[in-house]
Order: C-alpha cells, then sequence, then structure tokens
C-alpha cells in the first residue's frame, strides 16, 4: 500500500531536475557591461578588435568581449569602476561610431547559455531605472489627418480648376464652401473619386453650398491606430540614440505607450527628449506682399503669418517644401564661417527632388525654416484635469536660396549646441505622429533598486525559515517532508519566472512569501486528515491513504479561489500589481504539484510497501 | 502517542454565540461605513496623482530648510518627511494646478534641492501619477474587487449551493470593509499595492471558507443524528487546528515581510496580516452562520434526489 508507480517517482523527478537547470542561471552573479552597437549596420569583426584594443590602451581590465546576435558586442568587466573606465575609453576612440550602454549580464557557463536560459526577468523596482506611461493625443492625430485632408482637397481643386470659396474643418468634419451648385456637385465628384476613404456628402446653408467630407468609423480607428504605432517606432529611434540597454517599449490599451529604460540615470533630459516633437519646416518667404497689411488683418491667400524669434513678424508661403518627416540623417556641428551652432541634413530622395526643383525656381529669393514644437499638457484647473494643445512654430533662420540644392544642406539660427543637438537626434528618429504626454513616472535610483533585492530576499529567506523550524517541530518527519517540498515548490517558481521570462517585482516578491505561507496549508489539511484518521483507529497506511484522499478536493476548491482572484488582479492590474498577480498564480499552480504529489512521493518512500506500527507525525 | 498538539479534540460552541458575534460585527461594519464614508482614505499617489521623490544627502538635512525652499520657489503643499534616517528624505506633493501638474515638476525639484545642497544628493526614487490616471486606478481598483467577488459567487455557487455562495461572499464582503475600514480608521497610506493585498485577503478568506464549508458537506452526508447547528459545530471544529496552523505560517511570513520588506510593501504586508486575522474570524461566524441561519439543510447537500429537491425548494 502507498506506493507510487516507478513512472509516477521517475516523473516528479524529472519534473524537480527541469526544475532545477532552469532555476540554475539565476545563482550566477551579474557581471557590470556595456553593449556596442554600430551607428548603422552591423559591427565588423574589425570594430571589436579596435575595441580590445582601445581598452588595452587605456588599460581597463576587460573580462571577456563577445559578440551578440543582431551586430552586438558585450564587453564584460569584473568591477564597476572598470565598467566606468572602459565606457570613458570607448567614447574617446569609436564615439563616433557606435552607440553604447551601460548594462549588466550574468556570467554563465557556455552550456547554460548553449540552453538559451536566462535568470529571473527583474522588474525596475528592482534593478533601477526609468518607468514612464505615456498618452497618445488621439484627438491631435485625428485633427492632423483632417488637415492634410483638407490641404490635398484645397491641391486637388486648384489642379482642377474648380473655383471654391473655403476649405476647412470643424467638429471632425472638412466642409468646402462654393458659390454655386454646379460648382459643388462637379467638386463632389472629382474629390469623391480621389478620396475613396472619406465619406462624401453635399448639402446648403443659406446662399453657399456644401461638401462635406465625413472620416468613417473604421478610418478613423485606423488613423489613430497608425499614430499609436508610428509614435512607438520613433520613440524606440530615440531610445536607441540614447543608448540604452534592454528598453522595454509597448502598447497598452487603446492610447497608451510604456517605456522602460533599466538603469537609464538621468530623468530629466530622457522624458525631455522622449516627450519631445520638435521638428523643422521648410517653406518660402512671401515677398509680394507686404507684412503690415497681415498685421491688420488681410493676410493673403496662400500665405501665412509667422513670427521670428526676436519676435518679428514675417510671411511666408503655405505651401511646404519639405518636412521633418522628409529628412533621413541629421548632425549637429557649428557652421564654419559664422561659428554658430548649425544642423546639417539630408532628405529622402522625393524631398530632396523637392527641394532641388524649388531652389532652381527661386534661386536669390529668401527661404525660412521654421521650428515646430507641439505639446499636450494637462494642467490642474481647480482640481480638474484639462487637456491644453500647445503648438510653437517660429522662424529661426531665413537664407536667400545662392544657388539650387538638393539632398544636404545646412540649417542655422539655433540658440545653442545643446538644441543643435537635441534637435539632430529628433530628426533622426522621426517626428511623433500625434503629440504625446507623460501621465506617469516611475523612477527607481539604483541603489534603492539593490535596496530593495536585499530586503526582499531577507524577507523570502526568513519567513521560510520560520515556516521550515515551525513545520519540522509540529509534524515530525512529515513535517520535514513538507518542508522539503516547499523548498521544491520556491525553485518551481522561480524556474518558472526564468522560463517565461516574466518580471519579477516587489510585489512580486511578496507574491512569493504569501505563497511560502500558504503552500503549506495543502499539507497542512492532508497531516490534519491523517492524525484524525489515527486518531478513530485507522492503521498508519490506511491513515496516510485516507488523509491524502479526503483531503484532495478541499484542496483544490481553496486553491481555485484563489487563482480566480489571482486572475483579476492580473487583468485589472498595472504594473507592479501584476507582478505580484504573476507570482501568486504560479506559485498556486506549482504548490499544488508539490504538496499533493510531491509530498505524497516522498511519504509513500518513507512509509509506503512496508509494515509501519507508528506514524511520525 | 506524543504529538506536539496544540488542540486535541475539541468541542467548542462557537455557533452558539452567532448573535453575539453577528451584533459585534454589525457594530464593526457601520464603523467601518461612517469612516469610510465621512472620513474617506489616506489614499496614496496611485490614486490622487501628484509626485513623490525620495532623495538621499551624504549629510544629515533639516526638513524645514527644504520645505522653506520648496515654498520659495512657489511648490505649494509639499510634505517633507525622513525617510529611515535623517539623511533620506521624502516629498510629497499634491497635484499642482496649471503647468506644474506634469512630469516635469520633478525635475525642477531635484535640480532645485540638488543646487542648495553642499553636498552631493542622490535622486533614489521618483514617482509621478497625472491627474488622469489616478482616476482610471481608482474606478479599476473599485471594479477590480467587484469581479472578483462576483467570481467567486458564481464558482462557489456552481461548487456548493446558493446558500453557501451567498454566507461566503457575506464574509467576503465583510473582510474587505473590516480591511479598508481599519486602513480608514487609522488613517494608514492606501495604495496600489494595499488593493493587492485587499484582493488577496478575497482568495485567503475564502480558501478558509471553503475548508469548513467542505467539512460541513462531508459531515451532513456521513453524521445521521445531529441538528444543523452541531454538524456545523463539529466541523468548525475538526479543522480547527488546520485553521490556527495555517493562519500561523502566513502570519508568521507575513511578519517577515512586514518587518524586513521595508517601507515599499509595509502597507501590502499590514492589509494581508489584518485580512487573515479577520478572514479566520468570519469564517465561523459570517460564512458559517449566515448558510445556517439562510437555513442550509441535510438535503440540500445530499447528492442528487431530483424530485426530493425540487419539493424541497418550494416554500
Amino acid at each position: 500500500m502507498n506506493q507510487y508507480p516507478l513512472w509516477k517517482n521517475l516523473l516528479i523527478l524529472a519534473v524537480v531536475l527541469v526544475g532545477l537547470v532552469l532555476a540554475l542561471p539565476n545563482l550566477f552573479p551579474q557581471d557590470p557591461a556595456i553593449e556596442v552597437r554600430a551607428q548603422d549596420g552591423e559591427l565588423s569583426a574589425g570594430a571589436i578588435a579596435e575595441i580590445a584594443a582601445a581598452m588595452e590602451n587605456a588599460d581597463v581590465p576587460v573580462k571577456e568581449i563577445e559578440s551578440r546576435d543582431g551586430g552586438k558586442a558585450l564587453i564584460r568587466f569584473a568591477t564597476p569602476s572598470a565598467q566606468l573606465r572602459g565606457q570613458a575609453a570607448l567614447e574617446r576612440t569609436l564615439g563616433d561610431r557606435v552607440q553604447h550602454a551601460l548594462t549588466q549580464s550574468p556570467d554563465l557557463p557556455g552550456w547554460i547559455e548553449a540552453l538559451g536560459l536566462q535568470p529571473m526577468f527583474l522588474g525596475l523596482d528592482l534593478r533601477g531605472g526609468i518607468h514612464v506611461l505615456i498618452d497618445v493625443d488621439m484627438e491631435a492625430a485625428v485633427e492632423q489627418a483632417l488637415e492634410r485632408y483638407t490641404g490635398d482637397i484645397r491641391t486637388l481643386l486648384r489642379k482642377e480648376r474648380i473655383r471654391y470659396l473655403t476649405v476647412g474643418h470643424q467638429d471632425g468634419r472638412i466642409a468646402v464652401r462654393f458659390r454655386d451648385e454646379a460648382q459643388r456637385d462637379q467638386a463632389a465628384k472629382v474629390i469623391r473619386s480621389e478620396f475613396r476613404d472619406l465619406e462624401v456628402t453635399t448639402g446648403s446653408e443659406g446662399a453657399d453650398a456644401y461638401v462635406y467630407g465625413n472620416l468613417p468609423p473604421a478610418k478613423r480607428e485606423e488613423i489613430k491606430d497608425f499614430a499609436l504605432e508610428q509614435n512607438i517606432t520613433t520613440l524606440r529611434n530615440r531610445v536607441n540614440a540614447l543608448g540604452v540597454a534592454e528598453p522595454i517599449i509597448q502598447r497598452q490599451g487603446e492610447r497608451r505607450i510604456i517605456v522602460q529604460l533599466p538603469g537609464a540615470q538621468d530623468p530629466a533630459r530622457l522624458k525631455d527628449l522622449l516627450g519631445a516633437t520638435a521638428t523643422l519646416e521648410y517653406r518660402l518667404v512671401d515677398t509680394e506682399h507686404d507684412v503690415q497689411d497681415a498685421l491688420d488683418g488681410r493676410v493673403p491667400v496662400g500665405s501665412a503669418l509667422y513670427y521670428e524669434r526676436n519676435g518679428q513678424p514675417i510671411l511666408l508661403k503655405r505651401r511646404v517644401i519639405v518636412t521633418g518627416d522628409q529628412i533621413t540623417s541629421a548632425a549637429a556641428g557649428f557652421d564654419q564661417q559664422s561659428g554658430s551652432p548649425m544642423v546639417s541634413v539630408s532628405l529622402d530622395g522625393q524631398g530632396a527632388r523637392q527641394m532641388r526643383r524649388v531652389t532652381t525656381e527661386n534661386v536669390g529669393k529668401p527661404m525660412a525654416v521654421v521650428f515646430i514644437e507641439s505639446r499636450s499638457v494637462t494642467r490642474l484647473i481647480e482640481g480638474e484635469p484639462v487637456k491644453d494643445r500647445v503648438r510653437t512654430e517660429e522662424v529661426i533662420s531665413v537664407a536667400n536660396i545662392l544657388e539650387p540644392f538638393g539632398r544636404r544642406f545646412q540649417t542655422t539660427g539655433l540658440d545653442s549646441s545643446e538644441e543643435a543637438h537635441n534637435l539632430a537626434l529628433l530628426l533622426r528618429a522621426g517626428a511623433l505622429a500625434a503629440p504625446i504626454e507623460i501621465v506617469e513616472e516611475r523612477t527607481i535610483g539604483p541603489s534603492l533598486g539593490q535596496d530593495n533585492i536585499d530586503q526582499g530576499f531577507r524577507s523570502v529567506l526568513i519567513g521560510l525559515a520560520l515556516v521550515v523550524i515551525f513545520m519540522a517541530l509540529y509534524y515530525r518527519v512529515f513535517g520535514l517532508v513538507a518542508d522539503v517540498v516547499l523548498v521544491v515548490n520556491l525553485v518551481l517558481i522561480v524556474a518558472i519566472l526564468s522560463l517565461l521570462q516574466a518580471t519579477l517585482t516587489m510585489p512580486g516578491i511578496a507574491g512569493i512569501v504569501l505563497t511560502v505561507g500558504m503552500a503549506v496549508d495543502a499539507n497542512v489539511l492532508i497531516f490534519e486528515r491523517i492524525r484524525e484518521e489515527i486518531r478513530n483507529g485507522s492503521s498508519p497506511q490506511a491513515s496516510i491513504h485516507a488523509g491524502y484522499d479526503k483531503a484532495l478536493s478541499t484542496i483544490v476548491d481553496a486553491n481555485v479561489t484563489t487563482l480566480i482572484a489571482a486572475i483579476v488582479l492580473f487583468s485589472f492590474g498595472t504594473g507592479p500589481v501584476k507582478g505580484f498577480a504573476v507570482t501568486l498564480f504560479i506559485g498556486i499552480l506549482t504548490s499544488m504539484f508539490t504538496a499533493i504529489l510531491g509530498s505524497r512521493a516522498l511519504i509513500n518512500l518513507i512509509y509506503g510497501g512496508r509494515r509501519v506500527k507508528q506514524l511520525a507525525i | 502517542m506524543a504529538h506536539a498538539q496544540i488542540l486535541k479534540q475539541l468541542d467548542i460552541d462557537f455557533l452558539g454565540k452567532r448573535r453575539i458575534a453577528a451584533i459585534a460585527s454589525g457594530v464593526v461594519m457601520v464603523l467601518c461605513l461612517l469612516s469610510i464614508l465621512f472620513r474617506g482614505f489616506n489614499f496614496g499617489l496611485d490614486f490622487t496623482g501628484g509626485t513623490v521623490i525620495e532623495l538621499g544627502y551624504e549629510e544629515p538635512v533639516e526638513v524645514a530648510e527644504i520645505t522653506a525652499t520648496l515654498a520659495e520657489e512657489g511648490i505649494a503643499d509639499a510634505t517633507v518627511q525622513y525617510f529611515g534616517s535623517n539623511r533620506d528624505i521624502l516629498i510629497r506633493i499634491a497635484p499642482q494646478e496649471g503647468e506644474d501638474a506634469s512630469a516635469k515638476l520633478s525635475d525642477r525639484v531635484f535640480k532645485l534641492l540638488d543646487a542648495e545642497a553642499d553636498t552631493a544628493v542622490e535622486l533614489r526614487r521618483v514617482e509621478f501619477v497625472g491627474p488622469q490616471v489616478g482616476e482610471e486606478l481608482r474606478e479599476q481598483g473599485g471594479l477590480a474587487v467587484l469581479f472578483a467577488l462576483i467570481g467567486i459567487l458564481v464558482y462557489v455557487a456552481l461548487r456548493f449551493e446558493w446558500r453557501f455562495a451567498v454566507g461566503a461572499v457575506a464574509a467576503l464582503m465583510h473582510d474587505v470593509l473590516f480591511t479598508i475600514g481599519m486602513f480608514s480608521i487609522f488613517y494608514i497610506p492606501f495604495d496600489l499595492t494595499v488593493l493587492a493585498a485587499v484582493l488577496a485577503v478575497i482568495g485567503y478568506s475564502l480558501n478558509d471558507t471553503i475548508v469548513i464549508f467542505d467539512r460541513i458537506r462531508e459531515n451532513f452526508r456521513k453524521m445521521r443524528k445531529g441538528t444543523v447547528i452541531e454538524i456545523s459545530n463539529r466541523s468548525v471544529n475538526q479543522t480547527l487546528s488546520r485553521t490556527i496552523i495555517t493562519s500561523g505560517t502566513t502570519l508568521l511570513v507575513l511578519l517577515a515581510l512586514y518587518l524586513l520588506g521595508g517601507a515599499a510593501i509595509s502597507g501590502f504586508s499590514l492589509a494581508l496580516i489584518i485580512g487573515v486575522l479577520i478572514g479566520t474570524y468570519s469564517t465561523i461566524y459570517i460564512a458559517t452562520a449566515a448558510a445556517v441561519w439562510l437555513g442550509v439543510s441535510k438535503a440540500d447537500l445530499m447528492p442528487i434526489e431530483k424530485e426530493g429537491k425540487v419539493v424541497d425548494d418550494r416554500p
């Protein structure tokens, strides 16, 4: 009686062994390291040799340089100070060609690495870093799309030589005003055939005839979706340019993006660069009309009034020659003649063609560079959050076109070299499709992260020790069995967390601690049952059998309800709470396995299949 | 046998005192409700929005100086306090009117205090929650508790019987109300982790309830004699040592967590400690008593005899 078949014992043994192997990577210490990436493309073998030489020249002890997937290399150091010196050496020698980021990497033996095993993924509250939740201004994205449509419709009508009075949009609808219905119907036909995704209707108000363009809901969703995806791409480019190892950029829900930058140190600069929307536009200056007339309210059709940084008004053509989207690369520097900060810019094919055509036609005429920044800001006004959109457009430079140019040129007029630097970075990364706002930030300094790890692990160990001692004293041999499976349970939790690469957070550690307390519950239920059976006069073997049998349904019922709570927590919780739900969920599943099957297997090995007079329980 | 046993065969008349317990619970519930309604919660940053900054100084600093520096710069409603030692400072800033409602406020404060200090200042932690997010988190939190209760109600009703389900959920609501009531009465900071703990309390307390219900069901089927009260009492007594030991081990680890886990999760551990204690009580005096009061009977739990059940269900 009370013997498991061999296959069952082997199965349990196999699970435990696999768990041990999966949990193993967590035992190895983390090396301070630098991740190196080529500015564009992959690192060559030559570059790696160069890095090695640079470290040797600077007298920085290097543990190992290994090349990684995706054209990256990882330089390992023995100490954090060597890591910092290594970073300085790298900046001096290859600084202009590679991007690098400080990171940590576990020093795993080859065979573990070959199996693709990794330690648990620590959350930012444990390793330090910056977490921001970004809200994408979807209304602005739709408005920008409407703005584009109005511009395109204006161009189309002009091309088709259909006379219109005004084109504009209001309340999410485009309205084109005509003098009579004949023109209107003609225009409606043209617009309908050109813009198939618009719902085009006609109508009249008073003496005027109108064509309306509505965005169908599906198109609206598409625009929003695109804006969000585009923003994620842009943010990823920016984060990469900043040199952060293992960044996480994820969509959350319909309009939010999570950005997590482990180990990042300077939240102020990061937030500035993440949220910035600075971009450039190149326009011709309207020299045919008088600025004073425009200031008096008579802005000529096809032109718009702008201001320079010194407050000087200037009239610019509405038509944009090139926008920031068409800039493929940008680098900050100083103008050789004036010595002032500048950004040198390269355009893509289409942008270059447009620029060449316009500059060829307008040699000798002035061209202006407009610096555009739009932000969404939530202000608290009498306790209520109110969303505001601020758009600043400033003319940063006006210069005469001396000769036609195309792909590459310089833009000056920037306030400082820092502004030039940031602008170049933003232009390289591409523009945001819709303004964003940081609505939540959680930054944890590296020392606090380490404190959290230490405190967390100490409380797990001490909690575990208390329970282990109590169980051994109270249930003797059975208690020791419960202790063994409790430790195995912990190993399995760590193994599954490592396997899933689920994020371990401080509340997650709390979840593990709680599981330790509750995992013994199943064993307590079983052992109390066995004692009861003994009191009722059953034989030791029969008591063991009945104890496990009768407690089973109770254990399952009790755990399923806790699972429900964990699932609800997971689906409603954010960040830290989710971490708790994950460990609680995993902990319940593993504890059912270890407490029921695992402990039974051990008890069977100890007492099963022989005559037992008394149980040490 | 020399068992190390805390409790041998016991026969305590738990349910005999159910009326006293019901009155006591009722009074406490009313107090909790009144406090929640009129005193409210000491909501943490997660729910109110605002900014929290933790700074580490190399030398001891004066709280008053920092408060004065902030006030000079027009940052109102800032609470400055020591956090652990007199070199660690925690600054809480309520949501500000106007432009300072953004994530940039923390940069401004850090720059300001860093410039003001003689030695290096370490930025240990920044938390900023925008006003719109705080509101969402409050809503989601309420919904989470509601959905957990509904899910559990359904599961218990399917596995047992509706009277038990009602009893179990009554006990859960009692525990939730008591736990958050304590946070309201003693005005302990209530943040997201506390909410997570409240949901864990729901799971834990139910665990306890199910164990006893399971035993009652078993005993109803097994014991031929005895009234509902007697059988329920017997079941509570039979599971009592398990209840005490499990609560005990859970409380042991929670105490370790509360004392050693650091400030970040002390609210969490406290909520669970309160919840585990009250959950044990409510299992007996709310869940079981409610089922008894609703008229649970042997016939309800017998293996299905269709005709008998239909008749029984009709008054």
